[in-house]
């Protein structure tokens, strides 16, 4: 029993976090690609600098959750999505809006997000330190220890708060944004702008007022992600980095454009890489007796060692698109 | 006056001039359709009174109020609505939600106009759960002229309405017309077909490297000797 616990800690939940944030993450770069047509690679810097907003409002105000009940980085949450949106409207207007109106190719937009993103990089270590940093000040990380009721499971399923209030998240998130896009009429009109933006403009549709909420969802659920996955690890400048490949991996592998297909790809990533790092070992010693005498298992026996994983999501990539050129969900061709 | 007066319009795109000096009058009963040779900037001509070319000189009225250069979407609002030729609809949305975008600016009547758009067109409603994608070219046309009527606009563009479709179907999308024209909305149309639609036509404009070259009724220009032999096929 107590290898089903191991398999559950170390690939259910771990599977599921590395999803829900690829996924939050996917979202966003998604969304963005079907309203404005380019790849953003700022994308992940949104999401350290939400964390980061969160952190200094904590900070400033530390012990306030307590109030509440809750862990003070959660209750700045809201405050960290406002900042990140405002600063992704803010980089739009500046960066990406002037030369959308010039009519320049999309691959200029998208080196020019690569500018964004080493500046972003910049300003954050400048302010915040290369440091890594937790999120909690004064106050410690809930952790859940479930014990099984099984003579035989004498070890507890471990998750962590941020863990649960992240999968929750998503959850509300994902039906939150299939609600908005389905019944609202600005919901519809970014699908409308997404399908035909041409059409969009001809039938009176505000386009300046879908790309404003386009870049606050994404701005809301980048800083979200961001501050979940700091709060369960630590907080560091090159948080984004390692983010970044994963959650373009989710969003192509998903279809480009589709936001379905973006939280397809975000868990198929997800548990991907957390299954080609798990020692499948633990699992084979229990049915020893099965194999004929010769056959021994080592004493780790993964798929990949952990500092190799991202080339996982890679290899998915490749799979994926040979066999669907356009991705699990049709998605737009880049 | 006339609902859209256009004088002497010049334009086109990327500083190139495609329209040289072209006039247009239309009213509300009428159904205006332009024709002429491939390359005479029909298509441009609809696109510069809809703000999607840029106008260099020249004027363009509607109800004796300059359009000239005017976003689209400011043109929805004064009543103009408009037809592309291709990617005219929604693919990825059903017939109602592609209907519901075409009443974007006016939410408070979309329900009002959805029950006459789909009285008038009730294959729609039939099909309104359904992509419209998924739909044959003539359903299509029909989602994308719902979609354009849906803010109850006095004057209507149409890109080549019947491009690629059937003749039956041709045939059904003229009929419409008149029946929209009869209701009050000026047409101005471009098309191919060019026989079938100066047979419906109250105003015909032939056009050819980017100038007027006949202007009459549709009937007169169908009868003309010179006009059928240059560009109705003899």
């Amino acid at each position: 029993m107590n290898e089903l616990v191991f398999f559950i800690n170390n690939v259910v939940i771990s599977g599921t976090v590395a999803g829900s944030i690829y996924a939050i993450g996917a979202i966003g770069i998604t969304l963005v690609f079907s309203i404005m047509r380019f790849a953003h690679f700022a994308h992940a810097d949104l999401m350290t600098f939400g964390a980061l907003m969160v952190l200094m409002f904590t900070s400033l105000f530390p012990g306030s959750g307590a109030l509440l009940g809750i862990p003070t980085p959660l209750l700045m949450l809201p405050l960290g999505m406002a900042m990140t949106a405002f600063l992704a409207i803010g980089i739009d207007r500046t960066f990406y809006k002037p030369m959308r109106e010039h009519g320049v190719k999309p691959i200029v937009i998208v080196i020019a997000s690569l500018g964004v993103t080493l500046m972003l990089q910049g300003l954050i270590r400048l302010f915040a330190g290369t440091g890594s940093r937790s999120m909690y000040v004064g106050e410690s990380k809930g952790i859940y220890r479930l014990e099984l009721p099984f003579e035989l499971a004498s070890r507890p399923i471990v998750i962590t708060e941020p863990q649960i209030t992240l999968i929750l998240f998503t959850l509300v998130a994902v039906i939150g944004l299939h609600l908005f896009m389905h019944r609202t009429r600005t919901g519809k009109a970014m699908r409308a702008m997404s399908d035909n933006p041409d059409l969009a403009r001809v039938s009176g549709i505000n386009t300046d007022k879908v790309v404003m909420v386009t870049w606050i969802l994404a701005g809301c659920l980048a800083a979200a992600a961001g501050t979940f996955l700091s709060m369960d690890v630590s907080l560091t400048p090159d948080l984004s980095f390692h983010l970044l490949l994963p959650i373009f991996a989710a969003a192509i592998v998903g279809g480009v454009g589709h936001p379905y297909g973006a939280i397809a790809g975000g868990f198929l990533v997800g548990f991907a890489e957390t299954l080609s790092v798990f020692n499948w070992a633990v699992l084979l010693r229990p049915i020893r007796h099965w194999f004929p005498e010769w056959v021994e298992i080592p004493r780790t026996l993964a798929l990949v060692g952990t500092e190799y994983k991202i080339v996982v999501p890679f290899f998915i990539l490749v799979v994926v698109l040979v066999w669907r050129p356009t991705g699990i969900f049709k998605g737009k061709v880049i | 006056m006339s609902l859209l007066n256009a004088t002497q319009v010049q334009g086109g795109y990327g500083g190139m001039n495609i329209l040289k000096g072209v006039d247009m009058a239309i009213d509300k009963e009428d159904i205006g359709v332009i024709v002429g040779p491939n390359g005479a900037g029909k298509s441009t001509m609809l696109k510069a009174i809809f703000g999607l070319v840029q106008v260099t000189d020249g004027d363009i009225l509607l109800r004796g109020e300059s359009i000239r250069n005017r976003q689209p979407n400011e043109l929805v609002h004064l009543g103009m609505g408009f037809i592309p030729q291709e990617k005219n609809i929604f693919p990825s949305m059903t017939v109602e939600e592609n209907l519901e975008m075409g009443a974007y600016i006016k939410p408070r009547t979309t329900a009002r106009m959805l029950e006459k758009i789909y009285s008038f067109f009730p294959d729609l409603k039939q099909k309104r759960k359904q992509p419209s994608g998924e739909l044959s070219g003539g359903q299509r046309q029909m989602v994308a002229m719902g979609r354009a009527l849906m803010t109850e606009p006095t004057l209507l563009l149409l890109d080549e309405p019947t491009a690629g479709l059937s003749p039956l179907y041709m045939q059904e999308i003229f009929d419409r017309i008149v029946e929209i024209n009869k209701a009050g909305v000026g047409i101005l149309m471009v098309e191919q077909n060019a026989k079938q639609a100066l047979a419906i036509a109250t105003k015909g404009f032939v056009l050819a490297s980017g100038q007027n070259l006949f202007t009459d009724t549709g009937e007169k220009l169908l009868n003309d000797p010179d006009v059928a032999k240059s560009f109705l096929g003899g």
